[in-house]
This record gives structure tokens, C-alpha cells and sequence, in this order.
């Protein structure tokens, strides 16, 4: 394998999602599965910035993306139909729920931690489920649509083109990927990478390691909520399954299986999963097991994921 | 009114026996290898259906003592082969793995006994009322709970009294000393790891008793149990069991004001818990 400088493979990845709708279609996929694909790494990547940046394992993101869904999907029904106030609000309360929870369990480590980020995953669950007059229940939320993005002088059709949907995501995408590694870059994010490593040294060096991983939590539900609003866009629809802990467990095997120490892996890992998922669910119904067979065989054969295991030959 | 509160309240008893139920098997094997297993309500149903294929051989009494053996022996089949793996790395991948798990055991009771519900007959005799002004006492509901004491009873007896019981105790608290004393751990683990199963196998059976079978079945038990285990304390199985209790009593009592807020109940224990105290009801101070 010849050796990839990290510049060119960073305009390698860029110059492959940019031109993504027009490949797609010639490889026999569709231009929706890049947006998917997009959310989905948006998410895995946003859950990284916890796992394998903070090295804190959260099993629970799936409420915070489907809190901002739902956000996303009232709002635009029920009270102003236009993309952006829905987006905004889905954010909010995506982060506002996750920095309430955050104060809860900020003290906790370990499996513990995992734990209590499952258990309370699951209230939001139970909400959107059991709030009939609001959300329909198991039905969900439905007849709504995503809005034209109107900037002024121009308006962007994102609704009935998708290629321009597929762009819109792109640069939420974009920005979101580079307040993330701007914010990893940062002496904040080099003091996350310090309790890694070491959380009882970074104490003794005085960083007040409890606060720093409660805003290390509330960051990544933020970018989390933001992937959770463009799903809701996505598929002009959104129910209670957005929010269950399968959907958590997605998030965690799509950033193991690309890379949990790499910047660009849970993109590939959502890209590798997601064509998985659309290509058995389309060929077999029992695709529930051949997922549950693929996450054992990441566990026992990938644990370092693809990115992982390239460095390593790279390396040696 | 008083009926029915006693009503909700014994209901709340038997919901929170199932949780209790779960929730030890799940305390034992997190307790001795830090594994939190995911695929325990998928265990769960194997037992009921499996039950339920055993008992126009065995009869009821037969399959309640068969089926929970076998789940158990499936239980140390998986460890032996997948979760043994696992230990001492990251808590990440066996949370994983057993994820994949659960997928595989609900997809996979599907594609053998389908997706309908199916109906799950006790004997008659149990299910009659015990008495007319207190309709809900089915022999049934009685039996069961008699029998998840039993259970409960005969764990800890295991626990403190023989052999394999003191030595899953002692690992938990420094499984390096027991290894260092001679105990072959490996066996430990994997034969708790069984009797992890056997309790969510028997809860199985009664569950399919009370709730039909679904390939669902464990799914609205898992989250309870683990919220039983956070509010009782990780490390004490004493407090898994009171956790389990309060939190079925806490819901079937709420249940009769505001029926919609059952669930919510039990997370809002579980927040008011972690603030108050973080370790949880009897939980060890500094475990985790």
C-alpha cells in the first residue's frame, strides 16, 4: 500500500464527496444513500469526539439525534415551516436535554457511565412512544415536508432536487467536521486527549477533569443533534425508532469499525455499514441477524477498525 | 379504591420480580468479568419459547425445570466461544459483541418459531382467581412470585454456602487473588456466566406465562433491569434485588394516577438517585 500523506488523503476524501452524486449512480448506488451516509458519519464522527477523543464510552447518543429530529420535524409542523428555525430548534433541544443529563452522570466512568447514558437514552424513547396527541406514537411524525432554503437574493430547492439536498447536507457536513477538528486541534481538545491517556495525572496537573468531559458530552450531543436534525430533513419523517438504543449502537459500530482513533473513521465506517445494511436488507429478511453477526465479527477480527489497521501496516 | 391500589401495587410486585429477576443475572456476570450484557433479554425469551416446544413433552412443571438448564448451557456455550475473549479489553467490545447478540437471538427466535405472539398455556388450576373480592390473586400471579423468591432465596444461599458461590463472591471483589490462590478463573467465570443465564431463562419461563411470547419479549424488561441495578447499586446484589422491587412497585403504583407516566417513574428515580447518591442504594463506595 503506498503510503498517503494526510493532506492528500484529506483532498482524496473531500474531492470524493464532492463529487459524489455524479459517481454514486455509476457504481449502482443512489444519491439519498450519500445524504444517509453523510448524517450517519456526521453522527459516528460526533460520538468519536467522545469515544475516542475523550476516551468516554456513551451507549446512549441515539436520544440526542432523535431529539433533534423531532425538534426538527414539530417545529416545521406545527409551528413555522421553514428548514432552518426547524433545524435550530431540533439543536436546542438536543443539547439542552444532553447538558441536563451530562450533570447527572458526569461524575460516573467506566461501564457505569455506559450504563447510565443506555438507561437514559431510553426516556426520550418512552416519551415520543407514550406522548400520543404530540408525536402519534410508534406512528410518528409525518406530513411535513422539508422547505426551500430561501437566502434573499436566491432560493435553494432542496426538497424536490436531491442533488441539491445532497449538497445541502454537505456543507452542515462540512462545517460541522471543521468546528470538530478545529475544536480537537485546540488546547481544550489536546486536554481531552490528556484525560485519555491519563485522567488521574491530568488531575494532578490541575485540569478539572469532571467539567472537561461534561463539555466534551454536551459538544458531541450538539453535533449529534445536528446530524439528528438532517435525518428528520432527510426523510420528511421521523418515529420513536430514531431514538432507540439499536440506533446508539449503530453510532459506536460505525466509529469502531472505520477508526476510533482517526479523524476520517466513522465516516468510512458509516459509508461500509450503511451500503452493508441497504445491500442485505434488500436481499434477505432476516438482515437483523447478519447485522448482529457483523458487529461479532468487528469485535473479534476489526477491534482497531480499517483506518486502524492501515496505519498499522503503514507503520511497520 | 383500596382494591385498587393493592391491585397495582401487586402488580408493581411481580413486574419488579421479573425486573429483579434480569437484573441479578445481569449484576453476577457485570460483578465477576465487567461485562454488561446486552443479549440478556434475548436469553430471556429463549427460555419462554423454548419452554414452549418443551411442554407437549414434558408438560408445564417439566419444561419450568428444563428450559432454564438449557438456556443456561446456550449461556455457557457463548461465553466459552465469544465473551471469554473479551475480558480485560476496553468494556466497548463486549458491550458490542452482546449487542450484535441480541440481534442475532431476536431475529433468530423469529425465524424459528415466528413472528406472531404466541399463546403459552399454564395449568388451569393455576390460573384460576383465589378469591372473588381480590380477582387479580390468580393462583398463577401467587405461584410466581413464590417461585422468584425461591429462586432469589436459593441464590444467595449458593452465594454463602457453597463452594462455587464464595468463590464468584471473592473474585468480585479481587479475581487477581482468587487466580493467585489456585482458583481456575477461567471456569469461574464461565460457570457464573451460566448461572447469570439460568436466572434470565427462568424469568423467561414465568414471563412467557404472564406476557405471551413475542421475539420482543426481553426488550421491555432489559432497560428496567439495568435501571434496577444503577438504582441499586452496582457491586450488590442485595441492592439489585431491592432495586428491582422498589422501581416494579414505584411504576404499578403510579400506574393507577397517572397511567401514562409508568415508565417515566423509574428514570425519574433513577436521576433523583445519581444525584443524591451516585454509587446507588447499597452500592460500594469507590467501586466504580
Amino acid at each position: 500500500m503506498p503510503k498517503l500523506d494526510k493532506r492528500t488523503a484529506d483532498a482524496l476524501i473531500w474531492a470524493l464527496l464532492l463529487t459524489a452524486p455524479f459517481w454514486l449512480t455509476q457504481v449502482g448506488g443512489y444519491v439519498e444513500l450519500g445524504s444517509r451516509v453523510l448524517i450517519y458519519a456526521l453522527a459516528a464522527m460526533a460520538l468519536n469526539f467522545l469515544l475516542g477523543y475523550t476516551g468516554v464510552l456513551s451507549f446512549g447518543h441515539a436520544a440526542y439525534f432523535g431529539l433533534g429530529a423531532y425538534g426538527t420535524a414539530l417545529t416545521i409542523k406545527l409551528l413555522y415551516p421553514s428548514t432552518p428555525a426547524g433545524m435550530l430548534v431540533g439543536i436546542v433541544v438536543g443539547t439542552a436535554a444532553a447538558a441536563i443529563i451530562g450533570l447527572l452522570i458526569v461524575r460516573l466512568r467506566g461501564v457505569y457511565f455506559a450504563m447510565c447514558t443506555i438507561a437514559f437514552g431510553q426516556v426520550f424513547y418512552f416519551i415520543a412512544f407514550r406522548w400520543f396527541s404530540l408525536t402519534h406514537g410508534d406512528d410518528g411524525v409525518s406530513a411535513w415536508h422539508r422547505m426551500p432554503i430561501n437566502l434573499g437574493f436566491t432560493t435553494i430547492d432542496i426538497l424536490q432536487n436531491n442533488k441539491s439536498f445532497y449538497y445541502f447536507v454537505l456543507t452542515v457536513f462540512a462545517a460541522s467536521a471543521g468546528a470538530i477538528a478545529f475544536l480537537l486541534r485546540s488546547p481544550f481538545g489536546r486536554t481531552l486527549l490528556a484525560i485519555r491517556e491519563n485522567e488521574r495525572r491530568a488531575r494532578f496537573l490541575g485540569i478539572p477533569v469532571d467539567r472537561h468531559i461534561w463539555m466534551s458530552w454536551v459538544i458531541s450531543c450538539f453535533f449529534v443533534s445536528i446530524a439528528g436534525t438532517l435525518y428528520a430533513l432527510l426523510n420528511d419523517f421521523v418515529d420513536p425508532r430514531a431514538l432507540r438504543w439499536d440506533q446508539s449502537g449503530n453510532f459506536v459500530i460505525m466509529a469502531v469499525l472505520g477508526g476510533m482513533r482517526s479523524f476520517w473513521g466513522p465516516l468510512i465506517g458509516a459509508a461500509i455499514f450503511l451500503v452493508l445494511q441497504d445491500y442485505i436488507s434488500s436481499e434477505t429478511e432476516n438482515w437483523m441477524s447478519f447485522i448482529g453477526l457483523f458487529f461479532v465479527l468487528v469485535v473479534l477480527f476489526f477491534p482497531r477498525g480499517v483506518l486502524g489497521i492501515i496505519r498499522r501496516r503503514t507503520a511497520s | 379504591m383500596t382494591q385498587l391500589i393493592l391491585f397495582n401495587v401487586f402488580n408493581g410486585l411481580i413486574i419488579g420480580a421479573f425486573y429483579a429477576l434480569m437484573a441479578l443475572g445481569l449484576s453476577l456476570i457485570l460483578n465477576l468479568s465487567g461485562v454488561i450484557n446486552f443479549a440478556h433479554g434475548g436469553f430471556l425469551a429463549i427460555g419462554g419459547y423454548l419452554a414452549y416446544t418443551l411442554i407437549p413433552y414434558l408438560g408445564f412443571w417439566g419444561a419450568l425445570i428444563a428450559s432454564p438448564f438449557l438456556v443456561a448451557g446456550i449461556g455457557v456455550l457463548v461465553e466459552r466461544v465469544l465473551i471469554r475473549r473479551l475480558y480485560g479489553r476496553d468494556p466497548l467490545y463486549s458491550l458490542l459483541l452482546t449487542f450484535g447478540l441480541a440481534f442475532m437471538i431476536e431475529d433468530g427466535t423469529r425465524f424459528i418459531w415466528g413472528a406472531q405472539s404466541l399463546p403459552f398455556s399454564i395449568p388451569s388450576w393455576l390460573s384460576r382467581p383465589l378469591s372473588y373480592q381480590y380477582f387479580f390473586l390468580t393462583g398463577y400471579r401467587v405461584f410466581m412470585v413464590l417461585l422468584v423468591g425461591a429462586a432469589v432465596a436459593g441464590l444467595f444461599l449458593i452465594l454463602n454456602y457453597t463452594r462455587l458461590g464464595i468463590r464468584i463472591r471473592a473474585g468480585t471483589l479481587d479475581l487477581e487473588t482468587v487466580s493467585v490462590l489456585g482458583v481456575n478463573v477461567r471456569v469461574l467465570r464461565n460457570l457464573n456466566f451460566g448461572l447469570g443465564i439460568y436466572l434470565a431463562g427462568l424469568a423467561g419461563v414465568l414471563a412467557a406465562g404472564m406476557l405471551g411470547l413475542q421475539p420482543t419479549v426481553g426488550d421491555s424488561l432489559i432497560m428496567p433491569s439495568f435501571i434496577a441495578i444503577i438504582v441499586g447499586g452496582l457491586g450488590s446484589l442485595p441492592g439489585t434485588l431491592l432495586g428491582g422491587l422498589l422501581i416494579g412497585v414505584a411504576s404499578g403504583v403510579t400506574s393507577v394516577f397517572f397511567p401514562s407516566a409508568s415508565e417515566a417513574v423509574i428514570y425519574m428515580m433513577m436521576a433523583a438517585v445519581l444525584i443524591v447518591r451516585p454509587r446507588g442504594l447499597l452500592g460500594e463506595e469507590g467501586r466504580f
